[in-house]
C-alpha cells in the first residue's frame, strides 16, 4: 500500500534523475532570491550552473542553525511573505526561536508526505487519527493534521496533554491511529490501565511516533501495552517539520522521501561525506520548497543511511534510529531545549557569569528538567522569601523561553562540576 | 547601634553546617548567636560572630556564598512577657520584623535577642524611646 506509488517506488535511477532536476531548479532560485546564499555561492565561486551532477551538491555550502538564527526571522525566505501561508517556529539556541514558512504548495507537499507516513502505517480514510501532537508554532500537530485530513482519515485534533481527556476519547471515538511522542504514548499507556482500560480491545493499530530519541525497548513496550504497530516518524521544522522520513511496518528504518529532500551523512567534524551505512551527521537538501529552502542543512542528528532495497517496496533510501546529536541540544516531552537558552535566562538576571546546569530525568515515563544554578552573593540574600521569589521569577522566565516547565533549584557555589575550565551543562538521567 | 550578621548559603544536604564551623573554628572565629532558617530545597544560616569581617573572608574564601546584614541586638527582660512588650513597642511603632532570633549567652538578668528589620533607625529609635536597651556591635563581638 502506497499514497504515491509512482514516486514512492520510482527506480533509483529515475529519481536521481527527478533530484538533480529539482536541485537545480532550488539552487537557482536560492540564488536569485535569498542574498545570503548568493552571497555565499559567490564567495565560493559557483553559481547555479555549476551544478552538474548529484555529486556535485559537495560543492555547496552547509546552512547552519546559527544562519538560521543571523536571519531571523524572515531572512532566508526564497518568496516575498505575500505568498507566505504560514509560519511555525521552533526553539532556538537564545530567545529567539527558529521561525520558518510555507507557501500555498508547500503546505500541500507536507500534506502529502503525511498522508504518505500514514500509509506507511497502513491508514486509510476509515481509520480515526488521535493526534496528540501539540498544535500552534510547534509543527507537531499542524503538520500530522493536514496528511491526515488529506487522507480522508478522520482527524482527533486533541492536542498534547490532558490524558484523562485523552483516554475517553480514545474509547469512545475508537482511535486506531495514535499520533504523539512515544514517552506520553507510554505514559498514556499506563495510566490507563490504572484506570482498569484493557487496549487489547480497543481497536487501536498504529502508532506514529516521533519528535523525541526512543529506542527498540520502547517500541516493545508500546506493541506490548497498547497492542498496536509502533513506528518512528522523524522530522524537524528546519527541514519541513514530521514527516521528512517515516518508517513502514517492517521498521528497518524510516524512509527518507527522497523525492523532496536529499539526505547525506557527513563526519560531523572535517564535513567530509560519508559513505553509506557509516554513522554520522544527517545533513538535508530540501528539493521542492518554496517559501524556506535550505541547501545542506546540518541537523546535527547521527544516524545511518541505509539504501538497500526494502521488502515494502519503496525505492528510497532509510535512515536508521537517530542515536545522539552533535550539539547539546536536549529533547524534553518532545521539546527541543538548548542549554544557551537557559544561560540566556540568567544573563537577563545580571549573572555575568552564569553557572547552570539542566538535569533530565525521566520518571514513569514523564520528563522532568531541573536546573540547577549556583548562587552568587549578587543574587543572595540573608531572607528566605527573596530566594523563594528568585526562584519563581527564574522558573517563570525559563518556562517561557523553553516553553517547558522546570523546577529551578538553588544551589552552592562551586557545586558544579567543571571539566577542565568548562562546565558541564547537561546531565541526563534517562534510559530510552 | 548596628551589629553586623553573617549569613550563608546552604543547600540541605549533610555536612554543610559542620563545614561552616569548623572553618570558623579553624580560623579562631567565635560564635555569639546563630539561626538557620529552611526550605525544601535551601537553608540559610546566620551568625553572629566575634569578628564579622573576617569571618566573611573566610566562609568566602572557602567557597560559601555569603552576605553581611545589619541587624540589632536587643536586650530582653527574662520573665514572662518579657519579649512581648519588645514586639509591641515595634508594632506600634509600624516596623516589620524579617525575623529574630536568641543569643546562646545571655547577660545577668536578661535575654539577648537578634532583630532583622527593614527600619533599622525608626527601630532603634522607637526601642531607646520605651527603655529597652540595645546592644552596640563591639559589646556583642565581645561578650
Ligand atoms: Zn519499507
Amino acid at each position: 500500500m502506497y499514497w504515491n506509488q509512482k514516486y514512492e517506488t520510482m527506480p533509483r535511477e529515475e529519481l536521481r534523475a527527478l533530484q538533480l532536476e529539482r536541485l537545480q531548479l532550488t539552487v537557482e532560485r536560492v540564488y536569485r532570491n535569498v542574498p545570503f546564499y548568493r552571497q555565499r555561492f559567490t564567495e565560493m565561486g559557483i553559481k547555479p550552473s555549476s551544478i552538474r551532477s548529484l555529486e556535485d551538491l559537495r560543492r555547496l555550502p552547509f546552512t547552519t542553525k546559527q544562519d538560521l538564527r543571523d536571519n531571523y526571522p524572515f531572512g532566508l525566505f526564497a518568496v516575498p511573505l505575500s505568498e507566505v501561508v504560514r509560519i511555525h517556529a521552533s526553539s532556538g539556541t537564545t530567545g529567539k526561536p527558529t521561525v520558518v514558512g510555507y507557501t500555498q504548495n508547500d503546505i500541500r507537499t507536507w500534506a502529502e508526505l503525511i498522508a504518505r507516513c500514514l500509509v506507511c502505517a497502513g491508514a486509510t480514510k476509515f481509520d480515526v487519527v488521535q493526534n496528540a501532537y501539540g498544535y500552534g508554532l510547534f509543527t507537531g500537530g499542524l503538520g500530522l493534521h493536514f496528511g491526515a485530513e488529506l487522507l480522508g482519515a478522520t482527524v482527533v485534533p486533541v492536542s498534547g496533554g490532558n490524558t484523562q481527556r485523552q483516554l475517553m476519547l480514545m474509547q469512545d471515538f475508537g482511535t486506531t491511529i495514535l499520533c504523539c511522542t512515544p514517552s506520553y504514548a507510554l505514559y498514556m499507556a499506563e495510566e490507563g490501565q490504572k484506570m482498569g482500560i484493557d487496549f487489547k480491545k480497543l481497536p487501536l493499530k498504529a502508532g506514529i511516533f516521533g519528535a523525541e530519541p526512543w529506542s527498540e525497548r520502547m517500541r516493545a513496550q508500546l506493541e506490548e501495552k497498547l497492542d498496536l504497530m509502533a513506528l518512528d516518524i522523524y522530522g524537524l521544522s528546519e527541514i519541513m517539520g514530521p514527516g521528512v522520513a517515516m518508517e513502514c511496518r517492517y521498521k528497518q528504518g524510516m524512509h527518507i522521501f527522497e523525492d523532496h529532500f536529499i539526505p547525506e551523512i557527513i563526519d560531523p567534524d572535517t564535513g567530509e561525506v560519508l559513505p553509506p551505512g557509516e554513522e554520522g551527521e544527517l545533513v538535508i537538501t530540501t528539493i521542492t520548497k518554496e517559501a524556506f529552502p535550505l541547501i545542506r542543512y546540518r541537523t546535527r542528528d547521527v544516524t545511518r543511511l541505509v539504501v538497500d532495497p526494502c521488502p515494502c517496496g519503496r525505492t528510497h533510501a532509510r535512515i536508521t534510529r537517530i542515536t545522539g546529536r552533535t550539539d547539546d541540544m536536549l529533547i524534553i516531552r518532545g521539546v527541543n531545549v538548548f542549554p544557551s537558552q537557559v544561560e540566556s535566562v540568567l544573563l537577563e538576571f545580571g549573572e555575568t557569569e552564569p553557572h547552570y546546569l539542566l538535569v533530565v530525568d525521566r520518571k514513569a515515563n514523564l520528563d522532568h528538567l531541573e536546573i540547577w544554578v549556583e548562587v552568587a552573593e549578587h543574587m543572595f540574600s540573608d531572607k528566605v522569601r527573596q530566594l523563594e521569589d528568585l526562584e519563581g521569577r527564574l522558573r517563570e522566565r525559563i518556562q517561557s523561553v523553553l516553553g517547558i516547565s522546570a523546577k529551578v533549584k538553588l544551589v552552592e557555589p562551586n557545586t558544579i562540576p567543571r571539566f577542565e575550565g568548562k562546565a558541564k551543562r547537561v546531565v541526563d538521567r534517562r534510559e530510552i | 547601634m548596628r551589629v553586623k550578621q553573617i549569613s550563608v548559603f546552604l543547600e540541605n544536604k549533610s555536612g554543610r553546617l559542620a563545614q561552616v564551623t569548623r572553618v570558623l573554628g579553624e580560623n579562631g572565629i567565635n560564635i555569639r548567636a546563630l539561626a538557620i532558617a529552611d526550605t525544601t530545597d535551601f537553608g540559610i544560616l546566620r551568625l553572629i560572630v566575634n569578628d564579622p569581617e573576617l569571618a566573611y573572608r573566610v566562609l568566602k574564601e572557602a567557597g560559601f556564598t555569603v552576605s553581611v546584614t545589619d541587624v540589632i541586638a536587643v536586650e530582653v527582660a527574662d520573665e514572662p512577657g518579657g519579649l512581648a512588650r519588645v514586639l509591641a513597642v515595634l508594632a506600634e511603632a509600624n516596623i516589620n520584623i524579617e525575623y529574630l532570633y536568641a543569643f546562646v549567652q545571655r547577660t545577668a538578668s536578661a535575654a539577648l535577642v537578634v532583630f532583622r528589620v527593614e527600619q533599622l533607625d525608626e527601630a532603634v529609635g522607637a526601642l531607646q524611646a520605651k527603655g529597652v536597651r540595645i546592644l552596640a556591635g563591639e559589646e556583642v563581638y565581645t561578650l
